[in-house]
């Protein structure tokens, strides 16, 4: 394999017609040791993901802790308010009266728990991104409608154009398309 | 009545129950009967929605003027007085933001709970959900007369009136940071569920603008497993975050309440009570657009009777907790021992308020018992009257809550009535006109079944084969 053919493509994209025919697609490409592989389906199959070797995300540690910020600076921001940057004496209440602060800590943690988790998902995802090589092939807006997809990165150490082309006719797909970068 | 007769024709599943999605879809035809509400051009938008459209958008005009002559003319337009200082203002607050809870629970809760039904419906309901806190954010600031001087007491600021000024122990102010939050939290929920069907119609537009406007807000969205993976968990996690936090809301609206004084008001019983309350006309909003709404764009395949008879239930359900509550609330005043506790309660039902606590409990408690019958659940035009009763007897609710406990407080000196004027009916009546609109425009331009989720109910997305890795 030469370099000018290899950065002539972004990949390989393997058209198929039901969930189990991706999955099993999926997993024999993992399997034979490719590692720059996506699915593409209409809506989500967690096996898929699964397949191609993806079992762990972020998001959920990311919005545990943005939680747990939003609460200390909810309850944080009214102590410092209320006891040191202005305290006023309302009828001798005392000014330190934390449970009147709970439902604002409240309401501040789910703010950054849900912005921050929201956000995190949207950027380990790469999002927004308007232009894709993907977006390319024609053919590829029927992922989101009724199509699945295989896609082999030309990225892959072990990419091959004559070897990997084989190999996706081999899972037997409906079609399989060059993508220009 | 063609709805009466399409809804004879039941389709049952393989455990005795009716359906969720009607059997014969492909994800094409589901992608495009919903898709292609929004992707009609312009020109052939259909008649009955132009009409409605006028009538919402006229009722729009009402808001405009009344709002107008209020920053002009200030709230003495309004019916308000000493001692009822808070009016319609606070019992349309209390009722929209109630309608807009069922929305979270359909799309939170729901999901939590693993109910498929809820699938075809979270989307027009979270769209409610949005509109209804829009019309309810208003009126708390409106209330202040002064609309623009709201920022420098409900927001934590550093000005140069004074420092930090609100004060983080009023209920008020505990308001503002709770319909703010679930306000926001609701709509990026929203709009994360919409960023999926929007790459649909971007795929499937054949006008460029079209595409390029949803384009922009699909975000680049192609359907990777990474993507799937990830946004997976996000959805659950903000429905877990929603979750809580549609309870807090109305507790909070409530504490607004509770925590004064005025006999009416002082009971611990209010959090659980509106709470449930708020469900109840939540779901009766949504059974009064959606029964309509399917009928009009032909959405029966995906709205089935299975899924207006649930929402009746849960109508049903909540109805009977709010009847308790009032039962509780009598109980409690008389049990108090506080003979201005047991007289505002005699007050409330025989004083001269009385036709409107008797309306509530003919609207709140007794029209929905008739929801026992599995024949009135099933009954499409029944089930809409139903409703609009259950969403005028939530008003009346909250308008008994507000005004008869301040009519009568502890000193006979400083009792006194109330009575709307024409710019509070004008008020309310133009939020219902605000609300309309926006549900239309939403209908016209946004998918209003969530497209990739209703895909997912299919038979054939389902894995035939077992793919666990070892």
């Amino acid at each position: 394999m030469n370099k000018e053919e290899k950065a002539a493509l972004y990949g390989l994209l393997a058209e198929f017609n039901t969930p189990d025919e991706l999955v099993n697609a999926a997993k024999k490409t993992y399997d034979a040791g490719y590692r720059q592989i996506d699915a593409y389906s209409p809506y989500p199959i967690e096996e898929a993901a699964e397949a191609i070797g993806f079992h762990k995300n972020a998001v959920p540690l990311i919005t545990l802790c943005a939680g747990i910020m939003g609460g200390l600076t909810g309850f944080g921001m009214q102590v410092f308010m209320n006891l040191y940057h202005y305290p006023l004496n309302i009828g001798g209440r005392p000014h330190y009266s934390w449970p009147s602060f709970i439902p604002i800590t409240f309401e501040l943690t789910v703010l950054f728990a849900a912005f921050t988790g929201a956000i995190s998902m949207l950027v380990l995802n790469g999002l927004p991104m308007p232009y894709h090589p993907l977006f390319n092939v024609e053919r590829f807006s029927r992922a989101t409608q009724d199509k699945f997809f295989l896609c082999i990165e030309s990225a892959d150490p072990k990419f091959d154009l004559a070897e990997t082309r084989k190999f996706l006719n081999a899972l037997n797909p409906s079609e399989v398309f060059d993508v220009e970068p | 009545m063609a709805v009466a007769e399409l809804d004879k024709q039941y389709t049952y599943d393989e455990k005795g129950e009716i359906v969720v999605v009607e059997p014969g879809h492909t994800f094409e035809s589901v992608t495009g009967a919903i898709t292609g509400v929004v992707l009609t051009p312009p020109e052939k938008t259909p008649k009955g929605w132009i009409f409605g459209f006028f009538i919402a958008f006229s009722i729009l005009q009402l808001l405009m003027v009344s709002v107008a002559w209020l920053i002009y003319r200030g709230v003495g337009i309004w019916g308000i007085n000493v001692p009822i200082g808070w009016g319609f203002d606070i019992v349309n607050f209390v009722w929209w933001i109630g309608i807009g809870h069922a929305g979270t629970l359909i799309s939170a809760i729901l999901l939590l709970f693993k109910q498929q039904w809820r699938t075809s419906i979270n989307r027009f309901a979270e769209a409610m959900t949005l509109f209804a806190v829009a019309c309810a954010a208003m009126f708390p600031l409106l209330h202040t007369g002064r609309p623009w001087y709201a920022a420098y007491f409900l927001l934590p600021q550093h000005n140069t009136l004074a420092l930090w000024f609100p004060q983080f122990r009023s209920p008020l102010m505990w308001d503002v940071f709770a319909v703010s939050t679930y306000g926001s939290v609701s709509l990026l929920f929203w709009y994360i569920g919409l960023v999926p069907d929007l790459a649909s119609i971007r795929d499937r537009a054949k006008n460029q603008y079209v595409k390029i406007l949803t384009g922009m807000f699909a975000l680049g969205w192609r359907g990777s497993a990474r993507h799937w993976a990830r946004y997976e968990t996000i959805y659950t996690i903000l429905a877990g975050l929603s979750t809580p936090l549609v309870l807090s809301v109305h507790t909070i609206v409530s504490f607004d309440f509770a925590v004064g004084i005025i006999p009416g008001w002082h009971s611990t019983v209010f959090p659980p009570y509106f709470v449930a309350g708020a469900v109840y006309s939540g779901f009766a909003m949504v059974l009064t657009l959606m029964i309509p709404m399917r009928y009009f764009y032909k959405m029966e395949d995906f709205i089935t009777t299975r899924h207006l008879e649930n929402m009746a239930k849960i109508t049903l359900v909540t109805g009977s907790i709010v009847a308790y509550a009032y039962l509780t609330e009598i109980f409690y005043a008389w049990y108090s021992g506080s003979e201005f506790e047991w007289y505002m309660m005699k007050n409330r039902i025989f004083g001269p308020y009385r036709a409107m606590y008797w309306m509530l409990i003919l609207c709140n408690v007794i029209t929905p018992q008739l929801l026992w019958s599995q024949k009135i659940r099933r009954n499409v035009p029944v089930l809409f009257v139903i409703a609009i009763i259950v969403n005028i007897g939530m008003w009346l609710e909250r308008y008994v809550i507000v005004v008869v406990s301040l009519t009568r407080d502890f000193l006979p000196s400083s009792w006194g009535m109330f009575s709307g004027t024409i710019w509070d009916w004008g008020l309310y009546i133009g939020t219902i006109g605000l609300f309309l609109t926006l549900i239309f425009l939403f209908m016209r331009l946004i998918p209003m079944i969530s497209v990739f989720e209703v895909k997912m109910l299919l038979p054939q997305a389902k894995l035939k084969e077992s793919h666990h890795h070892e």
